[in-house]
């Protein structure tokens, strides 16, 4: 099968700023990922990249054989950092907004989630807490049926009771066609969820490991490893 | 609630001795049916495939096997199950005489304070 994820070469400028710089990697599937790296590492870049909301520099990035587009869209689920939803929509619009635009969204998983996490799905976005808005917003992106799932920075403003519902979700949602690529900094809690990391910083790939690999070769846990690699 | 794992060790290392431990502790009996895969990763909150990976360790060394269709199951094999007990239990021992050792105890040391605290717990 197709590789998941394909950069090769992948640079992207904003004007005299590289946020990545020549970059090669691939993802396979069925894998849960951690991109990990210090602020302005390019992590959101790449993601972008991955989405089609910023074109590269110059290399190449394919989802599954294409170029980031209306094919890619159908199968990449993408939470990005901020939210994009309007504060006068009720989360039953949203629901509407999805089952409209995505073949693969599952209206009742995400109806059972919301009820899991007591989200009232007539409720105003604009009447929620920052927290809430963010749950529903991943409860959307993981009620489609992708293959490959994007999360900017998806438990960074959560309590940890809904951040371990989260990891939950992502593990439950599993299936070996697809894959999860998780940006955090917060990386001892999704440490045991995580098949593999990739640290990146200042646009390069520091390194791409699996978990098992680190902490059999490191002897500590790759928030330990992060630390010490980007010890400032 | 997650399963308790530590930061040094592979985490389907822990995962193993934890099945292993839950095992010989009754928790599962022999001949049970285990959880799939995907509920055990969801109650260790721990990836699937790290799961996987540590469910395969247990089916190589005999004590979980799968049958095709129906699932994964505990070994009815007692003997088995001695086995691992006596061998989790000598890597205990290792530990406590090693430890006594640093503290610079002598074996009839060792000998009178371990018959102090049982007769201290009966």
């Amino acid at each position: 099968m197709e590789q998941l994820l394909n950069c090769q070469n992948l640079s992207k400028q904003y004007g005299y700023k590289t946020a990545l710089d020549n970059i090669s990697l691939s993802l396979e599937r069925g894998r849960i990922i951690g991109l990990l790296g210090p602020n302005g590492s390019g992590k959101t870049t790449l993601i972008k990249l991955i989405n089609g909301l910023l074109a590269p520099s110059s290399g190449s990035i394919t989802v599954n054989g294409f170029a980031p587009g209306p094919e890619t869209k159908k199968i990449v689920s993408y939470l990005p950092e901020r939210t994009y939803f309007n504060s006068w929509m009720k989360v039953t619009d949203i629901l509407d907004f999805f089952c409209d635009f995505y073949d693969d969204f599952d209206r009742k998983r995400a109806e059972d989630m919301l009820h899991r996490l007591s989200i009232d799905p007539n409720e105003r976005l604009s009447s929620m807490s920052k927290g809430t808005k963010e749950k529903v917003q991943l409860i959307m992106v993981m009620s489609r049926d992708a293959q490959l799932y994007c999360l900017d920075e998806p438990i960074g403003g959560v309590d940890p009771a809904a951040r371990d519902y989260i990891l939950q979700t992502i593990i439950t949602n599993y299936n070996e066609n697809a894959s999860v690529l998780i940006s955090t900094h917060l990386i001892a809690d999704i440490e045991n969820v995580l098949d593999d990391v990739i640290f990146i910083e200042n646009g390069h790939i520091r390194l791409h490991a699996s978990v098992d690999e680190i902490r059999e070769q490191e002897r500590k846990s790759v928030d330990a490893l992060f630390r010490e690699v980007f010890r400032c | 609630m997650a399963w308790i794992l530590d930061d040094s060790r592979p985490i389907y290392l822990q995962i193993e001795d934890l099945i292993k431990t839950k095992i010989i502790s009754g928790v599962y009996q022999p001949g049970q049916k285990l959880p799939s895969v995907r509920d055990l990763a969801a109650e260790a909150a721990v990836n699937p495939n790290t799961m996987q990976k540590a469910l395969t360790e247990l089916e190589r060394s005999g004590l979980v096997y799968t049958q095709r269709t129906s699932g994964r199951f505990i070994t009815e094999d007692t003997a088995k199950m001695t086995e691992l007990k006596e061998q989790i239990a000598r890597e205990q021992l290792q530990l406590f005489l090693k430890n006594m050792e640093q503290l610079g105890l002598s074996r009839d040391d060792i000998r009178r304070l371990l018959e102090t605290a049982w007769k201290e717990e009966s």
